[in-house]
Order: C-alpha cells, then sequence, then structure tokens
C-alpha cells in the first residue's frame, strides 16, 4: 500500500466518524480532535476503522501518533511496512 | 405512541414491520416512529397477536393515541399497544406551553375516554378530524347511536386527502425539531424540579492504571474507554443508594425497575439523547463497553429503541472530553438525579508524599430534592469515589 492509499484510508476512516468532513478541508498537521470535534468514542472508532481497513491494531499508548493526518500516514506507512521514498531517500545507505 | 421522553409530544409512523395476523412478542420490533430524535423501533411490551394497526404510515399522532390493537393471549383481551405498558409521561402540562400539543389538542382528549364527551366519536375520527381541522360537534354522525365514524369526518373535511407518507424529515428540520423538544424538557425540569447539586474530585490513579494494564492485553476492538468504568461505578453505587434510582411521579419517588443508566451522546449538528444502557449494574465492563458503542453508533445514525427512551432510571453526562473540569446537569424528567462527570487530567493531589499531579476527576450529582436530601447524595458520590479505588471490582 503506497503513502497516499493509506492517506486515503485515513481521510476515509475520519469522514466516517464525523460525515460533514470535506476531505479537501482537512488540516493535516492540525489534531483532527480539536478540529472535529471528536470524542474518545469517535476517536476510538477511527482506531477501530484504521484497523478494519489497514489491520494495525495500534496500541493506546501511539493514540498520540494519530492525532494529525500528516502524523497518522507516517505512523501507519511505517506499522504496515510499506517503504514510502526507500528508494528515492537519499540516506539509502 | 409511545413516549420517548418527557420532551416528546408527537410522533409520525414511517412503517409497519408486523402485519395484522402476526403473533408478536415482548421485546419484537413492530414499527418505526419518526420523532425529534431520529427513527425510533418501536417495541412490543406484550405478548399477542397484532389484530389491527390503527395509525398508518405518514400519520403523525400525539404521545399516548393507539397505533395499533395488539389481542393478548386471554381469550376476548384486545390491549392497546404499545403505549398501555409504557409508565406514562407525567402529566403533560403542556396544552399552553407547546404548539405541537395546540394542533393536537382534539386528539389527546380522546386519549381519555373516561372524560365526560358531549360527542360520540371514535379514535380514528376524532384523530382525523384534528388532522383535517374538522369542527367535530358540526358533523352529523351515522354510526352507533349517532356515532361519528371515520367516514363522516373525511365526508366533512374539505377535500378528505390522504396524509401523505413521508419517510423520515430532513436534517435540519429534525435539529429545530430537537430543539425544541430539549427547550421543553429542560424548561420542564427546571420548573418542576428542586435541584440539589454536590460536587467531589476523584482521584483516578488506580482506575487508570487498571485501565491501561487491561487495555494493553485488549485487541483494539476490546478496548475499554474510562467511561466505562464511570458509567458502571454509578450503576454499582446506585444499588447502595437506590433512592436516587427511579422517577418522581404522581408526588411520589417510584424505584426504577432495573439500574438503567441513560447515557447523555451528543449528536453532530447538535441535539442530544441518552438512551438506556440496561441493567447496566449486571453487565461486566467488556459488555458494557460493547452496549456503550452500540448505542452511540445508533444515536448517531438515528436508530434507538423505543425502550431506550423510556426505560432510563438515571443519566451520566461525561463532558470531559470537551475539556471541562465540571458539569452540572438538568435532570431529566422524571427522572430524580443525573451525575456529571468533568475531564480526567492531572491536577495537584495531596498523596503520602506531599503534593503529587495524579490524574482527577470532579464527579458532580444534580438531584431531585423532592425525591433525597443532600446527605444521601452525599453518601452516593462517596460510593462511587469508593468504588473507582478498586477498578478491578467494577
Amino acid at each position: 500500500m503506497t503513502p497516499d492509499e493509506i492517506k486515503q484510508a485515513v481521510v476515509e476512516a475520519l469522514s466516517k466518524i464525523a460525515p460533514e468532513i470535506q476531505p479537501g478541508a482537512i488540516d493535516s498537521k492540525t489534531n483532527v480532535r480539536d478540529q472535529f470535534d471528536i470524542d474518545s468514542m469517535d476517536f476510538l472508532n477511527f482506531v477501530l476503522a484504521l484497523h478494519a481497513r489497514l489491520g494495525v491494531d495500534v496500541p493506546e499508548t501511539d493514540y498520540p501518533r494519530l492525532y494529525t493526518v500528516d502524523d497518522a500516514v507516517a505512523y501507519l506507512v511505517a506499522k504496515t511496512g510499506t517503504a514510502p521514498a526507500r528508494g528515492s531517500s537519499k540516506s539509502g545507505a | 405512541m409511545p413516549t420517548l421522553g418527557a420532551d416528546m409530544e408527537a410522533g409520525t409512523l414511517v412503517e409497519w414491520l408486523r402485519h395484522p395476523g402476526d403473533t408478536v412478542k415482548r421485546g419484537d420490533i413492530i414499527a418505526v416512529v419518526d420523532t425529534q430524535k431520529g427513527a425510533i423501533e418501536i417495541e412490543v411490551f406484550e405478548d399477542g397477536m397484532l389484530d389491527k394497526t390503527i395509525v398508518q404510515p405518514g400519520e403523525k399522532v400525539p404521545v399516548g393515541a393507539v397505533l395499533a390493537l395488539i389481542r393478548g393471549t386471554g381469550p376476548k383481551e384486545a390491549a392497546a399497544a404499545p403505549s398501555s405498558t409504557i409508565p406514562p409521561a407525567p402529566t403533560i402540562a403542556a396544552g399552553r406551553a407547546q404548539p405541537v400539543a395546540a394542533d393536537h389538542a382534539p386528539s389527546i382528549a380522546a386519549l381519555h375516554p373516561q372524560a365526560p364527551e358531549r360527542l360520540r366519536v371514535s379514535p380514528v375520527a376524532r384523530k382525523l378530524a384534528a388532522d383535517l381541522g374538522v369542527d367535530l360537534s358540526r358533523v352529523a354522525g351515522t354510526g352507533a347511536q349517532g356515532a361519528i365514524t371515520r367516514e363522516d369526518v373525511e365526508r366533512a373535511g374539505a377535500a378528505p386527502i390522504p396524509p401523505t407518507p413521508r419517510t423520515a424529515a430532513q436534517p435540519a428540520e429534525r435539529a429545530a425539531a430537537m430543539r425544541t423538544a430539549i427547550a421543553v424538557a429542560m424548561a420542564r425540569s427546571k420548573r418542576e424540579i428542586p435541584h440539589y447539586y454536590l460536587s467531589t474530585t476523584i482521584d483516578m490513579s488506580a482506575a487508570l492504571a487498571w485501565l491501561r494494564a487491561a487495555n494493553e492485553k485488549r485487541p483494539v476492538t476490546e478496548r475499554l474507554l474510562p467511561a466505562v468504568l464511570l458509567i458502571k461505578a454509578v450503576a454499582l453505587a446506585l444499588r447502595e443508594v437506590p433512592q436516587l434510582n427511579g422517577y418522581w411521579a404522581d408526588g411520589a419517588f417510584k424505584p426504577g425497575g432495573g439500574i438503567h443508566v441513560g447515557a447523555a451522546i451528543s449528536l453532530r449538528g447538535g441535539g442530544l439523547v441518552a438512551p438506556a444502557l440496561h441493567d447496566a449494574d449486571k453487565a461486566d465492563l467488556t459488555t458494557l463497553m460493547r452496549m456503550l458503542q452500540d448505542v452511540v453508533g445508533r444515536a448517531r445514525a438515528g436508530s434507538l429503541r423505543s425502550s431506550e427512551f423510556t426505560d432510563p432510571t438515571i443519566t451520566v453526562t461525561n463532558l470531559g472530553d470537551q475539556g471541562v473540569e465540571s458539569t452540572f446537569g438538568i435532570i431529566y424528567p422524571p427522572q430524580v438525579a443525573l451525575v456529571g462527570f468533568g475531564k480526567i487530567s492531572a491536577r495537584p493531589w495531596i498523596g503520602p508524599a506531599g503534593i503529587e499531579a495524579r490524574p482527577l476527576v470532579t464527579a458532580t450529582l444534580s438531584a431531585d430534592h423532592r425525591a433525597t436530601d443532600g446527605h444521601r447524595g452525599g453518601v452516593f458520590l462517596a460510593t462511587i469515589e469508593r468504588l473507582l479505588q478498586k477498578p478491578e471490582q467494577l
């Protein structure tokens, strides 16, 4: 799965919880909980949706790493073992 | 039409899920009704046979109107269902205050057949007359003993247009209706219920440490939220202080038939519902968490069941996620208490080693002074605090 696909999965999981979210209007660097008035039950549903879609079981201690869309994508890319731009990375060693 | 809360006055039948001749059992869902709170599934409260549906899809009728007749197991007994067995909402002192009720004044009168009546009118005819705006005193009855029948009313009505079936209200319309419903219930609460308020700060260290350890071992699908511990502690505390679990009706406290905790759930786009978590004191934490997830999901999707609206014996509100430290709620009539929890946050606490930062939560109680006194309320909050210190026993 590419980082773009993972980002799409994250946005879809968010839209499921808060249907009024316009995917284009998401600020990927701002905490989604503040941005979209997401409570702890919503957030758990977000984690559940990611689990269903990507098979990643995010431990509770890692929840803060999902607070922004950018962080969540980076975290999930690492967790799913997707090697993002490794080929084009400068630190290829 | 069952009352699905003190703030409900009327509902629109969306569809019948069972048909005349069908055998029905207590708990079966037989119809869907559209209210300010969304589409609600109506459950049957008695075993029997669905004899006749009286209200048809698309019709809006006031609370208390007979939706259908269910023939009981006895030989000739026909019981009105499902409203007959639902504890009646304490008299809606509404006629004056609420426009919705005013529209249906004639049919509300029909709910009390024992009241002296000048005219012989079948309930269906009376309802139809209300809907069509027909003045019954000007209708000549052709039924038995001069009773006014549905047909008489239809003739009298200018143009007897059958009600247009409609499925569900538009979101904006519903949000406005829900706002009105909340306004009515809360105004009634503040008008009738002499509230007293208590507050205490609870150390959540033990509860959160236990929860963290438990969740580490659980897959994401079985993880618990702190709210579940709080709700369970409230439910168990009510066993020790049952005076806060129930209703105030007809000038006296009526204990609840079980501990059914109404969980206040805010809806996206505004509004609030507090459906019952049935027998919350008997459910283990995993089950209670599932119940909460299920009810939150259905509340937000707008598909709750009638018993979830009628059964709560207390309400718990947890505004913690919005970052407030404490909440002093307004009791949802006819209940007699509401427990509020603020945000669990690290605050100074005097421990054995002096001042330490600990996760604390402020628990508050709003209670009906007609039913209990402050001392009882204080015992209740202290019990919740004690229970939360032993999370493994919840």
